[in-house]
């Protein structure tokens, strides 16, 4: 965490104090023009920047070559084993990515992890579909889908027509990746990514299909319905987990270990927290209020 | 509740379509398929429609056109070399737009996660702990769930030992969440179905109502 690290946090940090220094605050309800900068928001700004600090340090660490340990997580091993198992059926695979656009980060998330499966799709010689919701994911999974296949060194064997637009509206979205379940029978269905009242249609259909299931959502209220229709789901957090479990990227292993890092002084402030609250003195509470 | 032969004919074809799907409930069959493109095409058309008028409309045609704001060109510049994909020389354009797309919408989605899911969530989980009534148990409750679901997603040790126990009532704590969750959606998903029959039941009333 010498030279260019450091450069790194040095330049964040002053970026921060020049914003805080230059940009006058929000003048409360009679001022009509937009602020630069919401002073109700600074606990936000600084946990993100402190956050960020965390990310690049341990980036900087993973690209350095230094080991990040990260444990295994049992919904991602069956990936593979999923993979395998269309392999042996000669069967295509189903990947979902949800119902959200772009600017939902789960849809980011699977597009990193569909990038990975495309990978071992292309290796294995497996097709694979990719229906979605969104136009714009399309061109994304494209991308996703491409980039997987010349990885493994086989982009000849990428056909577009495997990633396609089915339409926008939920439940014909739905209706219409039910129908690819049925008629094109994939050995294994992918559900990663933001889902709603469909998941349980989708899931259910492919569990009637007996095709092996994994799936993942940081939706909690959709949650319940993979855990019981699916073979392996990946719960919230580990969604986001996945991409840098799979790809072993140094950018994101760093972001995970610096998640995780965050994640423990957020439990220590907590602990604070509550102790302090138990005794009637609401410092950290305070500190944490959002309007 | 069928007031004229247009109505009539529209309910017909509403309850048509819904046999046509409850039909996959035995198996994939014709009816079911015809309701499916149907659905599927007819919605990818409307979306088509909604867009241009939310949002090709009012937020490129009438600033550059009717108000003189050229600087909306760029954007527009923006989708349309999104165009370039079909060609397999230029396709490589068209990143600019999904870096930039990608970049702002991860940009705003960051702080909001921040503010939303870790900031306010820590704001409602500092409660007060004390054994004087049944609420000061509950909210102890509350934190040793929170900590230990936190400890669960905690990638970079082993769960084993200790911190291995701990995840397992983290896991336990989300389990029992989801199945609460579950039963509730279910309860709106029957609902649903209820909604569905008494359009039906009101639909047949009103064709055979005056047979029967």
């Amino acid at each position: 965490m010498k030279s260019s690290a450091f450069r790194k946090l040095f330049s964040l940090f002053s970026s921060l104090i020049f914003l805080f220094l230059f940009y006058s605050p929000a003048q409360g309800a009679e001022s009509s023009a937009p602020a630069w900068f919401d002073k109700n928001r600074v606990n936000v700004f600084i946990v993100l920047a402190l956050f960020f600090a965390f990310v690049i340090y341990f980036i900087n660490r993973a690209q350095k070559g230094k080991s990040l340990f990260v444990r295994r997580i049992p919904g991602l091993d069956a990936i593979e084993e999923a993979v395998g198992r269309a392999t042996e059926m000669g069967r295509p695979i189903l990947y979902i990515s949800g119902i959200e656009d772009m600017d939902n980060l789960q849809t980011v998330a699977s597009m990193i992890i569909l990038g990975n499966v495309a990978e071992m799709a292309a290796a294995y010689e497996v097709p694979l579909l990719v229906p979605v919701c969104q136009p714009f994911v399309v061109t994304v999974a494209e991308e996703s889908v491409k980039q997987g296949y010349a990885k493994a060194g086989k982009p000849e064997a990428y056909n577009p027509n495997n990633v396609r637009f089915l339409t926008s509206e939920q439940f014909a979205y739905a209706s219409g990746v039910n129908g690819i379940m049925l008629r094109e029978k994939p050995a294994a269905n992918f559900m990663f990514g933001s889902f709603y009242a469909e998941s349980l249609l989708m899931a259910e259909t492919g569990f009637s299909t007996g095709a092996i299931q994994v799936a993942g959502t940081a939706n909690i209220h959709q949650l319940p319905f993979f855990v019981v229709a699916c073979d392996y789901t990946l719960i919230g957090e580990e969604l986001f987990a996945a991409s840098a479990y799979l790809s072993k990227e140094p950018k994101l292993l760093g972001s995970l270990k610096g998640s995780d890092l965050a994640k423990l002084l957020i439990m220590i402030y907590l602990v604070l927290g509550v102790l302090f609250v138990t005794f009637g003195i609401d410092i950290f509470l305070r500190w944490v209020f959002v309007q | 509740m069928v007031t004229d032969l247009n109505t009539a004919i529209w309910n017909t074809l509403a309850a048509f379509l819904t046999f046509c799907i409850f039909s996959f409930l035995y198996k994939d069959n014709p009816f079911y398929k015809i309701a499916e493109h149907i659905v599927v095409g007819v919605s990818a058309g409307y979306f088509a429609v909604i867009l241009y008028w939310n949002g090709l409309v009012p937020k490129l045609w009438n600033p550059v056109v009717k108000q003189g704001k050229w600087y909306y060109l760029i954007p527009g510049l923006l989708g349309l070399i999104m165009w370039t994909r079909f060609s397999k020389k230029y396709a490589w354009i068209s990143r600019f737009s999904i870096s930039f797309y990608m970049g702002i919408a991860t940009g705003v989605a960051v702080p909001l996660y921040m503010q939303n899911f870790v900031i306010r969530q820590l704001s409602s989980t500092m409660l007060p702990v004390h054994f004087k009534n049944s609420v000061g148990f509950f909210n102890l409750l509350i934190i040793v769930g929170v900590l230990c679901a936190l400890i669960y997603f905690f990638f970079s040790k082993e769960h084993k030992g200790a911190m291995g126990s701990a995840a397992r009532v983290g896991i336990w704590t989300l389990m029992v969440g989801f199945g609460a969750g579950f039963g509730l959606t279910v309860m709106g998903r029957v609902s649903l179905l209820i909604d569905r029959v008494i359009f039906l039941k009101n639909y047949f009333t009103s064709i055979f109502g005056h047979i029967l």
